[in-house]
């Protein structure tokens, strides 16, 4: 990076003063990772973002399919394919892939979304052949066995106790998503109902793996210090004779009209301090009335995303009647996105009082608006995560990923940043005013067994 | 502002016990020791490649076992109170500053060290390196904060109690550190929260953080001119000396005890271990080697492909060395369906007599240290990462030309050697197991 970047912002803001914002250049060309994309014979789209800092290089295999992919019924089956992808090919035995990376010094490990699997090693620069010769071969040579596939299920099984039936925290947000989806997909857990982990089989595995599992379903993506030619050579040499396959459009239940607002309470022995949120169904980057995208970043950051956003000051710092607040918006969905709020009272406090107090300060944030140098602020400071997510090279493959799967491209990845300091403060109250509509929501409050 | 406080169940201090390996010599990372006009000591690795600095310090043996009598969870009350107020701006005025630059300053404190970090862009230094001077110089401690984040951790707390893992731990700990600091909550007990002061607070900066304590890491855009200038700058006023703690060195208690904790939840938490290794020993390398194979993580172990992948037991299985700075760990653990918790202990405690008895094999010994050669540089791919290291190298004393040395120090274990020290250290009979839930086919030992 040349020297006078500080420089360069100032002269930049000098010119910019007309605006009402002064923007932050990332760099000439206002990009973020700077990738170089190509594209396979078979479909294969493949990203690659060359990073000499360290000799180290990360591939990534993402797939265009999700819980939320999942046929009624069969919930948890993405997650438990992306689980069984660890357990051999024709060439490889099972537990073999990930002794292969551990000799080399690799980290690896996969997860699932509802709209994506994604799979990843981080090895030295040298051993980047050798990870996409596995990778390729598990994308189309995979062997299941009830051997191999049982044991497994009982460790998804184990995995969901885990992250859900042993918090009482855990299940109510498991029941506040299906609340919140009347019809849609993404209501399921993508570790899937208990009942319906039981009875998925080693047939329903390999069905969701020839169904979904296929090089134009595909994006690979290479960072590190690598070139664009050697990736070239390599995809080739290893995912190039991968023959694409018919794949099924991705075509889910969409939500009805959300006429009614929804409440969950959950009450249990095992909570001592009660906890309030709510979600509300929004618009994603990719779906819906997307103008409000951005603007709904900003909202979160500036309503509840830190120590001197609306919520927390007002809640926590002024009125001490919560001992945390907040909100968030999570925008990636290929289908919808969620907008969320959240707080907790000090210990010994009434969660009914808060609940009404941080409707209060929401009405009041909505029909005053925002202080102008709050949005400015809460702009500058989201569109800088961009320069930080250049320190190390997982974040790059991540967005794209992300991108490729959830109904973006790699220019609105590039010119994330530009757009969060476009984002205006009319934007920000429109954006308000369209999601916080308290039909389209389900509220959540996790209590104490004994009332209150 | 109260981060979350990563109060791990069982793992006690940070120290980075693994070492940078140099794969490829010409990309080795350099580091440089630069010392201030006025003494302070940075390890600092320069790099232009994003417009950042980061910057990572620790005051060695002020953490949490410090903490005095009857104030449990002074440590982790003063992060949390460090960037809430310092020299003229009030808590929400310096939370508004940070957020302008776009700043990411962080304290943590672990038993041992307590600990801060500083991310800043290039472009926003000037304020931000003013900032960090602030928070560790001239922190406020105003009244209103201070009751503020004590009320976020009593909050926390109140969370806490039914928590299984939390509950485990904390069991764990006092059964093995009976009548010693590292027993001590972290985060603290309703009472000794409450009785925290200001002046407590104030007391506990003026005691521990002083430049013999004081140990810097620093990567990015910046020179190594400028870096002085900024040691100076940020750390020059603190006192030359702080106070001295004594915590006695102890041997783990507990052998052999099994407590069960009933709690209606539907898997079992289990965590269980006895004295480990410390970080001096000569057989430290041989060790971290011996638990990579046994149980230390990535999806290929003895305990992973026992537990796991044979039996689908559990969903997480592990074991770790814990080097304090008084006392060493060897522990593990693992969650488990109640009807089957017995039978995930039974194996675990027989792969361990296993590794005590008979060791690890040459081809074990091959991958394992193919493994902790080819991991390390990976740990360098960012400057956030590297400047934690430089800063746990310098903890554990490793030396500055540890990164050149690292390679030969694993490939130099034997595996006489390492299995010297599987016998040693894996015992089975001084295993303190605590469970926290309903498990079948587990007696207990109080």
């Amino acid at each position: 990076m040349f020297k006078p970047y500080a420089l360069t912002a100032r002269n930049f803001c000098t010119l910019m003063a007309l605006f009402a914002v002064c923007i932050l250049p990332a760099r000439a060309s206002a990009e973020v990772f700077s990738p170089k994309e190509f594209e396979l014979a078979n479909g294969l789209k493949v990203v690659v973002i060359e990073n000499r800092r360290a000799p180290m290089v990360m591939q990534m295999v993402w797939y265009r399919v999700g819980a939320a992919d999942e046929e009624p019924g069969e919930s948890g089956l993405a997650h438990f394919l992306e689980h069984l992808m660890f357990k051999g090919t024709k060439t490889v035995k099972p537990g073999e892939f990930s002794r292969l990376v551990a000799q080399v010094g690799g980290r690896e490990n996969a997860f699932t979304s509802y709209d994506f699997t994604a799979y990843f090693q981080q090895v030295a620069a040298h051993e980047l052949e050798k990870m996409m010769r596995l990778e390729a071969d598990r994308m189309q040579n995979l062997v299941l066995t009830d051997e191999v596939v049982l044991p497994e299920r009982d460790v998804v099984l184990e995995e969901r106790r885990s992250r859900t039936d042993n918090s009482p925290a855990a299940q109510l947000r498991e029941q506040q998503r299906r609340a919140l989806y009347l019809n849609h997909p993404y209501g399921r857990p993508v570790i899937g109902w208990m009942s319906e982990i039981k009875a998925l089989t080693t047939e329903n595995a390999l069905a969701f793996y020839r169904k979904h599992y296929a090089p134009n379903n595909a994006m690979l993506i290479v960072a590190g210090d690598v070139t664009v030619a050697r990736v070239k050579e390599l995809a080739e040499k290893y995912y190039g004779p991968i023959p694409r396959r018919v794949v099924p459009e991705r075509v889910r239940p969409q939500e009805p009209p959300h006429r009614s607002s929804r409440r969950v309470t959950l009450r249990s022995e095992r909570v001592n301090l009660p906890s309030w949120s709510r979600v509300y169904l929004a618009p994603s980057y990719a779906a819906g009335e997307r103008q409000h995208a951005y603007a709904l970043d900003i909202l979160a950051q500036v309503l509840g995303g830190g120590s001197t956003s609306r919520l927390y000051r007002k809640l926590v710092v002024e009125r001490g009647i919560a001992s945390s607040a907040g909100a968030w918006y999570s925008g990636d969905g290929l289908d919808y996105g969620e907008f969320g709020l959240y707080a907790s009272p000090k210990a010994g406090g009434d969660v009914e009082a808060l609940e009404a107090a941080v409707l209060e300060e929401l009405e009041a944030a909505i029909k005053e608006g925002f202080d102008p140098a709050d949005i400015a602020r809460a702009k500058k400071l989201t569109a800088a995560g961009a320069i930080y997510a250049r320190d190390g090279i997982r974040a790059g493959p991540n967005a794209f990923g992300r991108a490729f799967t959830q109904g973006q491209t790699i220019a609105d990845i590039e010119s994330w940043p530009e757009r969060i300091s476009a984002v205006t403060p009319e934007q920000v109250m429109a954006a308000a005013k369209a999601v916080l509509d308290e039909r389209r929501s389900v509220t959540s409050v996790l209590l104490p067994e004994a009332s209150k | 502002m109260m981060k979350s406080l990563k109060r791990s169940l069982i793992a006690l201090s940070t120290t980075v016990g693994l070492a940078i390996a140099v794969v490829t010599p010409v990309q080795a990372i350099e580091i440089q020791k630069i010392v201030s006009d006025g003494g302070i000591e940075a390890w600092f690795v320069p790099d232009k490649s994003v417009p950042l600095i980061a910057v990572s310090f620790a005051f060695r043996g002020a953490g949490s076992a410090t903490d005095p009598e009857a104030r449990e969870g002074l440590a982790g009350m003063v992060t949390g109170l460090l960037d809430e107020g310092a020299g003229d701006l009030v808590s929400q005025d310096f939370q508004r500053e940070l957020e302008e630059i776009a700043a990411q300053l962080s304290f943590d404190t672990g038993r041992d060290n307590f600990s801060g970090r500083l991310r800043t862009l290039t472009s926003e230094r000037d304020r931000a390196f003013e900032l960090l001077r602030l928070a560790l110089n001239k922190p406020r401690f105003d009244e209103k904060p201070v009751n503020r984040i004590r009320g976020q951790i009593l909050a926390g707390l109140k969370q806490k109690i039914e928590n299984p893992r939390h509950i485990a731990g904390e069991l764990w700990r006092n059964t093995v550190f009976p009548n010693h600091p590292y027993a001590k909550p972290s985060d603290g007990t309703v009472k000794s929260i409450n009785a925290i002061t200001p002046s407590d607070l104030s007391q506990f900066v003026k005691d521990r953080f002083g430049r013999d304590r004081l140990i810097v890491g620093v990567v990015g855009d910046i020179s190594a001119a400028e870096l002085k200038t900024r040691l100076d700058q940020v750390f020059g006023a603190l006192p030359a000396k702080s106070r001295k703690f004594d915590i006695a060195d102890t041997q783990p208690a507990g052998a052999g005890k099994v407590l069960i904790v009933k709690k209606p939840i539907p898997q079992s938490i289990i965590v269980l271990g006895h004295g480990g290794i410390k970080r001096t020993d000569p057989d430290w390398y041989a060790a971290t080697l011996v638990n990579r194979v046994f149980g230390g993580g990535g999806l290929s172990s003895r305990l992973y492909e026992e537990v796991r992948e044979k039996r689908g037991l559990a969903y997480s299985v592990y074991s770790y060395l814990n080097p304090l700075d008084h006392a060493s760990l060897l522990a593990g653990g693992t969650a488990t369906q109640n009807p089957r918790a017995g039978e995930s202990l039974d194996v675990i405690r027989e792969q361990w007599g296993l590794l005590g008895e008979k060791g690890i094999t040459a081809a074990e010994l091959k991958d394992v240290k193919a493994y902790a050669n080819g991991s390390f540089p990976l740990r360098l791919g960012s400057s956030r990462g590297i400047a934690n290291i430089l800063v746990g190298m310098q903890l554990s004393d490793l030396g500055i030309d540890y990164l050149a040395k690292r390679t030969e120090l694993i490939n130099s274990v034997t595996l006489e050697q390492a299995n010297n020290v599987a016998r040693r250290l894996y015992k089975t009979d001084d295993l303190t197991v605590v469970v926290v839930g309903d498990p079948a086919g587990i007696e207990a030992k109080p």
